[in-house]
């Protein structure tokens, strides 16, 4: 069972929360320039990161606020949650312990 | 190889069975292969033996990190079925079907497999729609695929409780007749036998750590056992499919979520059938040795954590209770997870890749056991031919910018 820290609510049991997948995906800046391949990109590849990965959780259960996780896919240690719009904490994406 | 026989068999019981040859070799790594597969799962292992059988190519590696059959092979609830909605799944998954029928005499192994039937459990007025649309389309397609009623259902298993306690009525069933089971680890050992026979060579406890990669083709494998030069190189390695194309330079759509199982202590045989309810992720059958084995639902986040989450266990236990009331005293041996590579369509990605001589089999999600067969014989076709076979052509990377998706998404008869 994760404990989720929600930055609004404090800490709570992952079945309150829905997930949404990887976090920071940038919508194409001019969609109608965009090419089928950047689009591929945006709406379906993603990174499946096998170590320390941001992603994004609603509190579905709770205050229903959209907020970002950086959580270890391997060990699922919750490394820092934040909220949605803000910068990720600095850490070491690359570790893969 | 000694080929296994009824006569064999006497004659080893002569020698109290201490005489019986490796079924495999365990040869160090040449310096250089025709190809090289990554991954020696049931798809890998599947893939090296129609590549030397239906083509020829024998000068071939198979590269394990762990050891053969060691991740998702050895840890579904091997249940085998071809009765998906879509024209180009049924394709894939049926042709993979017939390959199962004659796989035991094919491989000189007995791979158990036991056409005892698969049955999908409706619950409501939805589900009944659905599995009336499945079984048509499953008929147009030449699939053997009916619809059972409340009593047919009850007259296959007595034990299941139809109301359900009133939570998850059974409202009607479809089922395939040649659906059914086999013995997971036994198809990973039989291709490995047969394709070492072959001229395959199978090394384990080798991770990839790397690819030499020049003008945009793959010349070489970096492992822990040293560099090899590859022709070519099929990557099936399942949940760590975006590592390895992370490694080769390019992206794939796919999220690597444990899917998760349970096997209970082993009773007197009380269900001859396979029961499936994709609307409460909930899969049962029994094994020979009497266990019941119970497949739940994925953790709903990525995860490389071979184990599956609490919650899921929790809904999938109480699904099997109020289903099979007499289950409830029933006392759980293991749990356990595999990491299953799902597609945002469901379906797999099984065909070339950006990078020339590179070839991936990959995001089949739950789908992966049943087809092992099917996907061997089609992967070694794309890698000898440097083109997909039929049967595969739709399942390409490229349908991703297409948008020619093969939505198997609830239609596969279960929920991903």
């Amino acid at each position: 069972m994760l404990v989720i820290p929600c930055p609004h609510c404090g800490p709570r049991c992952e079945i309150e929360f829905s997930y949404g997948g990887q976090a920071h995906i940038a919508r194409p800046q001019d969609p109608a320039a965009a090419d089928d391949a950047t689009w591929a990109d945006y709406v379906f590849m993603r990174d499946n990161t096998k170590g320390v990965f941001l992603e994004r959780w609603v509190h579905s259960h709770g205050c229903r606020q959209w907020f970002n996780v950086a959580r270890h896919t391997v060990t699922y240690e919750i490394l820092a949650s934040y909220e949605t719009g803000a910068a990720p904490p600095n850490l070491d994406l690359e570790s893969q312990a | 190889m000694t080929r296994y026989s009824l006569f064999s068999l006497l004659r080893n019981a002569l020698n109290y069975h201490e005489d019986w040859p490796r079924a495999w070799r365990s040869p160090e790594p040449k310096s250089s292969y025709d190809a090289v597969i990554v991954g020696g799962g049931g798809h890998g292992l599947a893939t090296a033996y129609y590549l030397a059988k239906n083509h020829g190519i024998t000068n071939v590696a198979v590269i394990e990190a762990g050891w053969i059959g060691g991740g998702n092979t050895g840890r579904n609830t091997t249940i085998v079925r071809s009765n998906y909605l879509w024209d180009e799944s049924t394709a894939l998954y049926e042709h993979s079907m017939k390959l199962w029928e004659g796989l035991s005499q094919e491989l000189n192994y007995n791979v158990m497999f036991s056409q005892r039937g698969v049955l999908n459990l409706a619950h409501n007025q939805h589900d009944l729609k659905e599995i009336a649309r499945r079984i048509s389309a499953n008929r147009l397609n030449g699939v053997d695929s009916e619809f059972l009623t409340p009593a047919e259902i009850k007259d296959l298993a007595p034990i299941i409780d139809l109301r359900a306690g009133g939570r998850y009525p059974v409202l009607g069933a479809s089922i395939q007749r040649r659906g059914g089971t086999a013995r997971h680890d036994a198809v990973a050992w039989g291709y490995a036998r047969a394709a070492d026979a072959l001229g395959v060579d199978i090394i384990q406890q080798c991770p990839v750590t790397g690819f030499r990669i020049e003008n945009g083709r793959v010349s070489a494998v970096e492992t822990a056992k040293g560099t090899i030069e590859a022709g070519k190189v099929a990557i099936a390695v399942a949940g760590h499919s975006s590592v390895l194309a992370k490694m080769a330079g390019f992206r794939l759509p796919v999220q690597s979520q444990p899917l998760q199982a349970l096997v209970s202590e082993p009773v007197k045989p009380v269900l001859d059938t396979v029961i499936m309810s994709g609307a409460i992720h909930a899969y049962i059958s029994q094994s020979d040795k009497g266990e019941l084995v119970i497949g739940a639902g994925a953790d709903p986040y990525i995860g490389y954590g071979q184990r599956g989450s609490l919650p899921v266990t929790e809904e999938t236990l109480a699904a099997v209770c109020e289903l099979f009331p007499m289950f409830r005293r029933m006392r759980m041996l293991r749990q356990w997870g595999g990491i299953v590579d799902t597609c945002p369509d469901a379906s797999p990605v099984l065909g070339m890749t950006p990078v020339d001589g590179m070839y991936i089999n990959c995001g089949w999600g739950t789908g992966g056991f049943k087809s092992t067969p099917g996907a061997g014989w089609v992967f070694a076709h794309t890698v000898a031919k440097n083109e997909p076979h039929d049967l595969n052509a739709a399942f390409s990377l490229n349908r991703f910018r297409t948008g020619y998706l093969i939505d198997e998404h609830g239609a596969a008869a279960v929920a991903h």
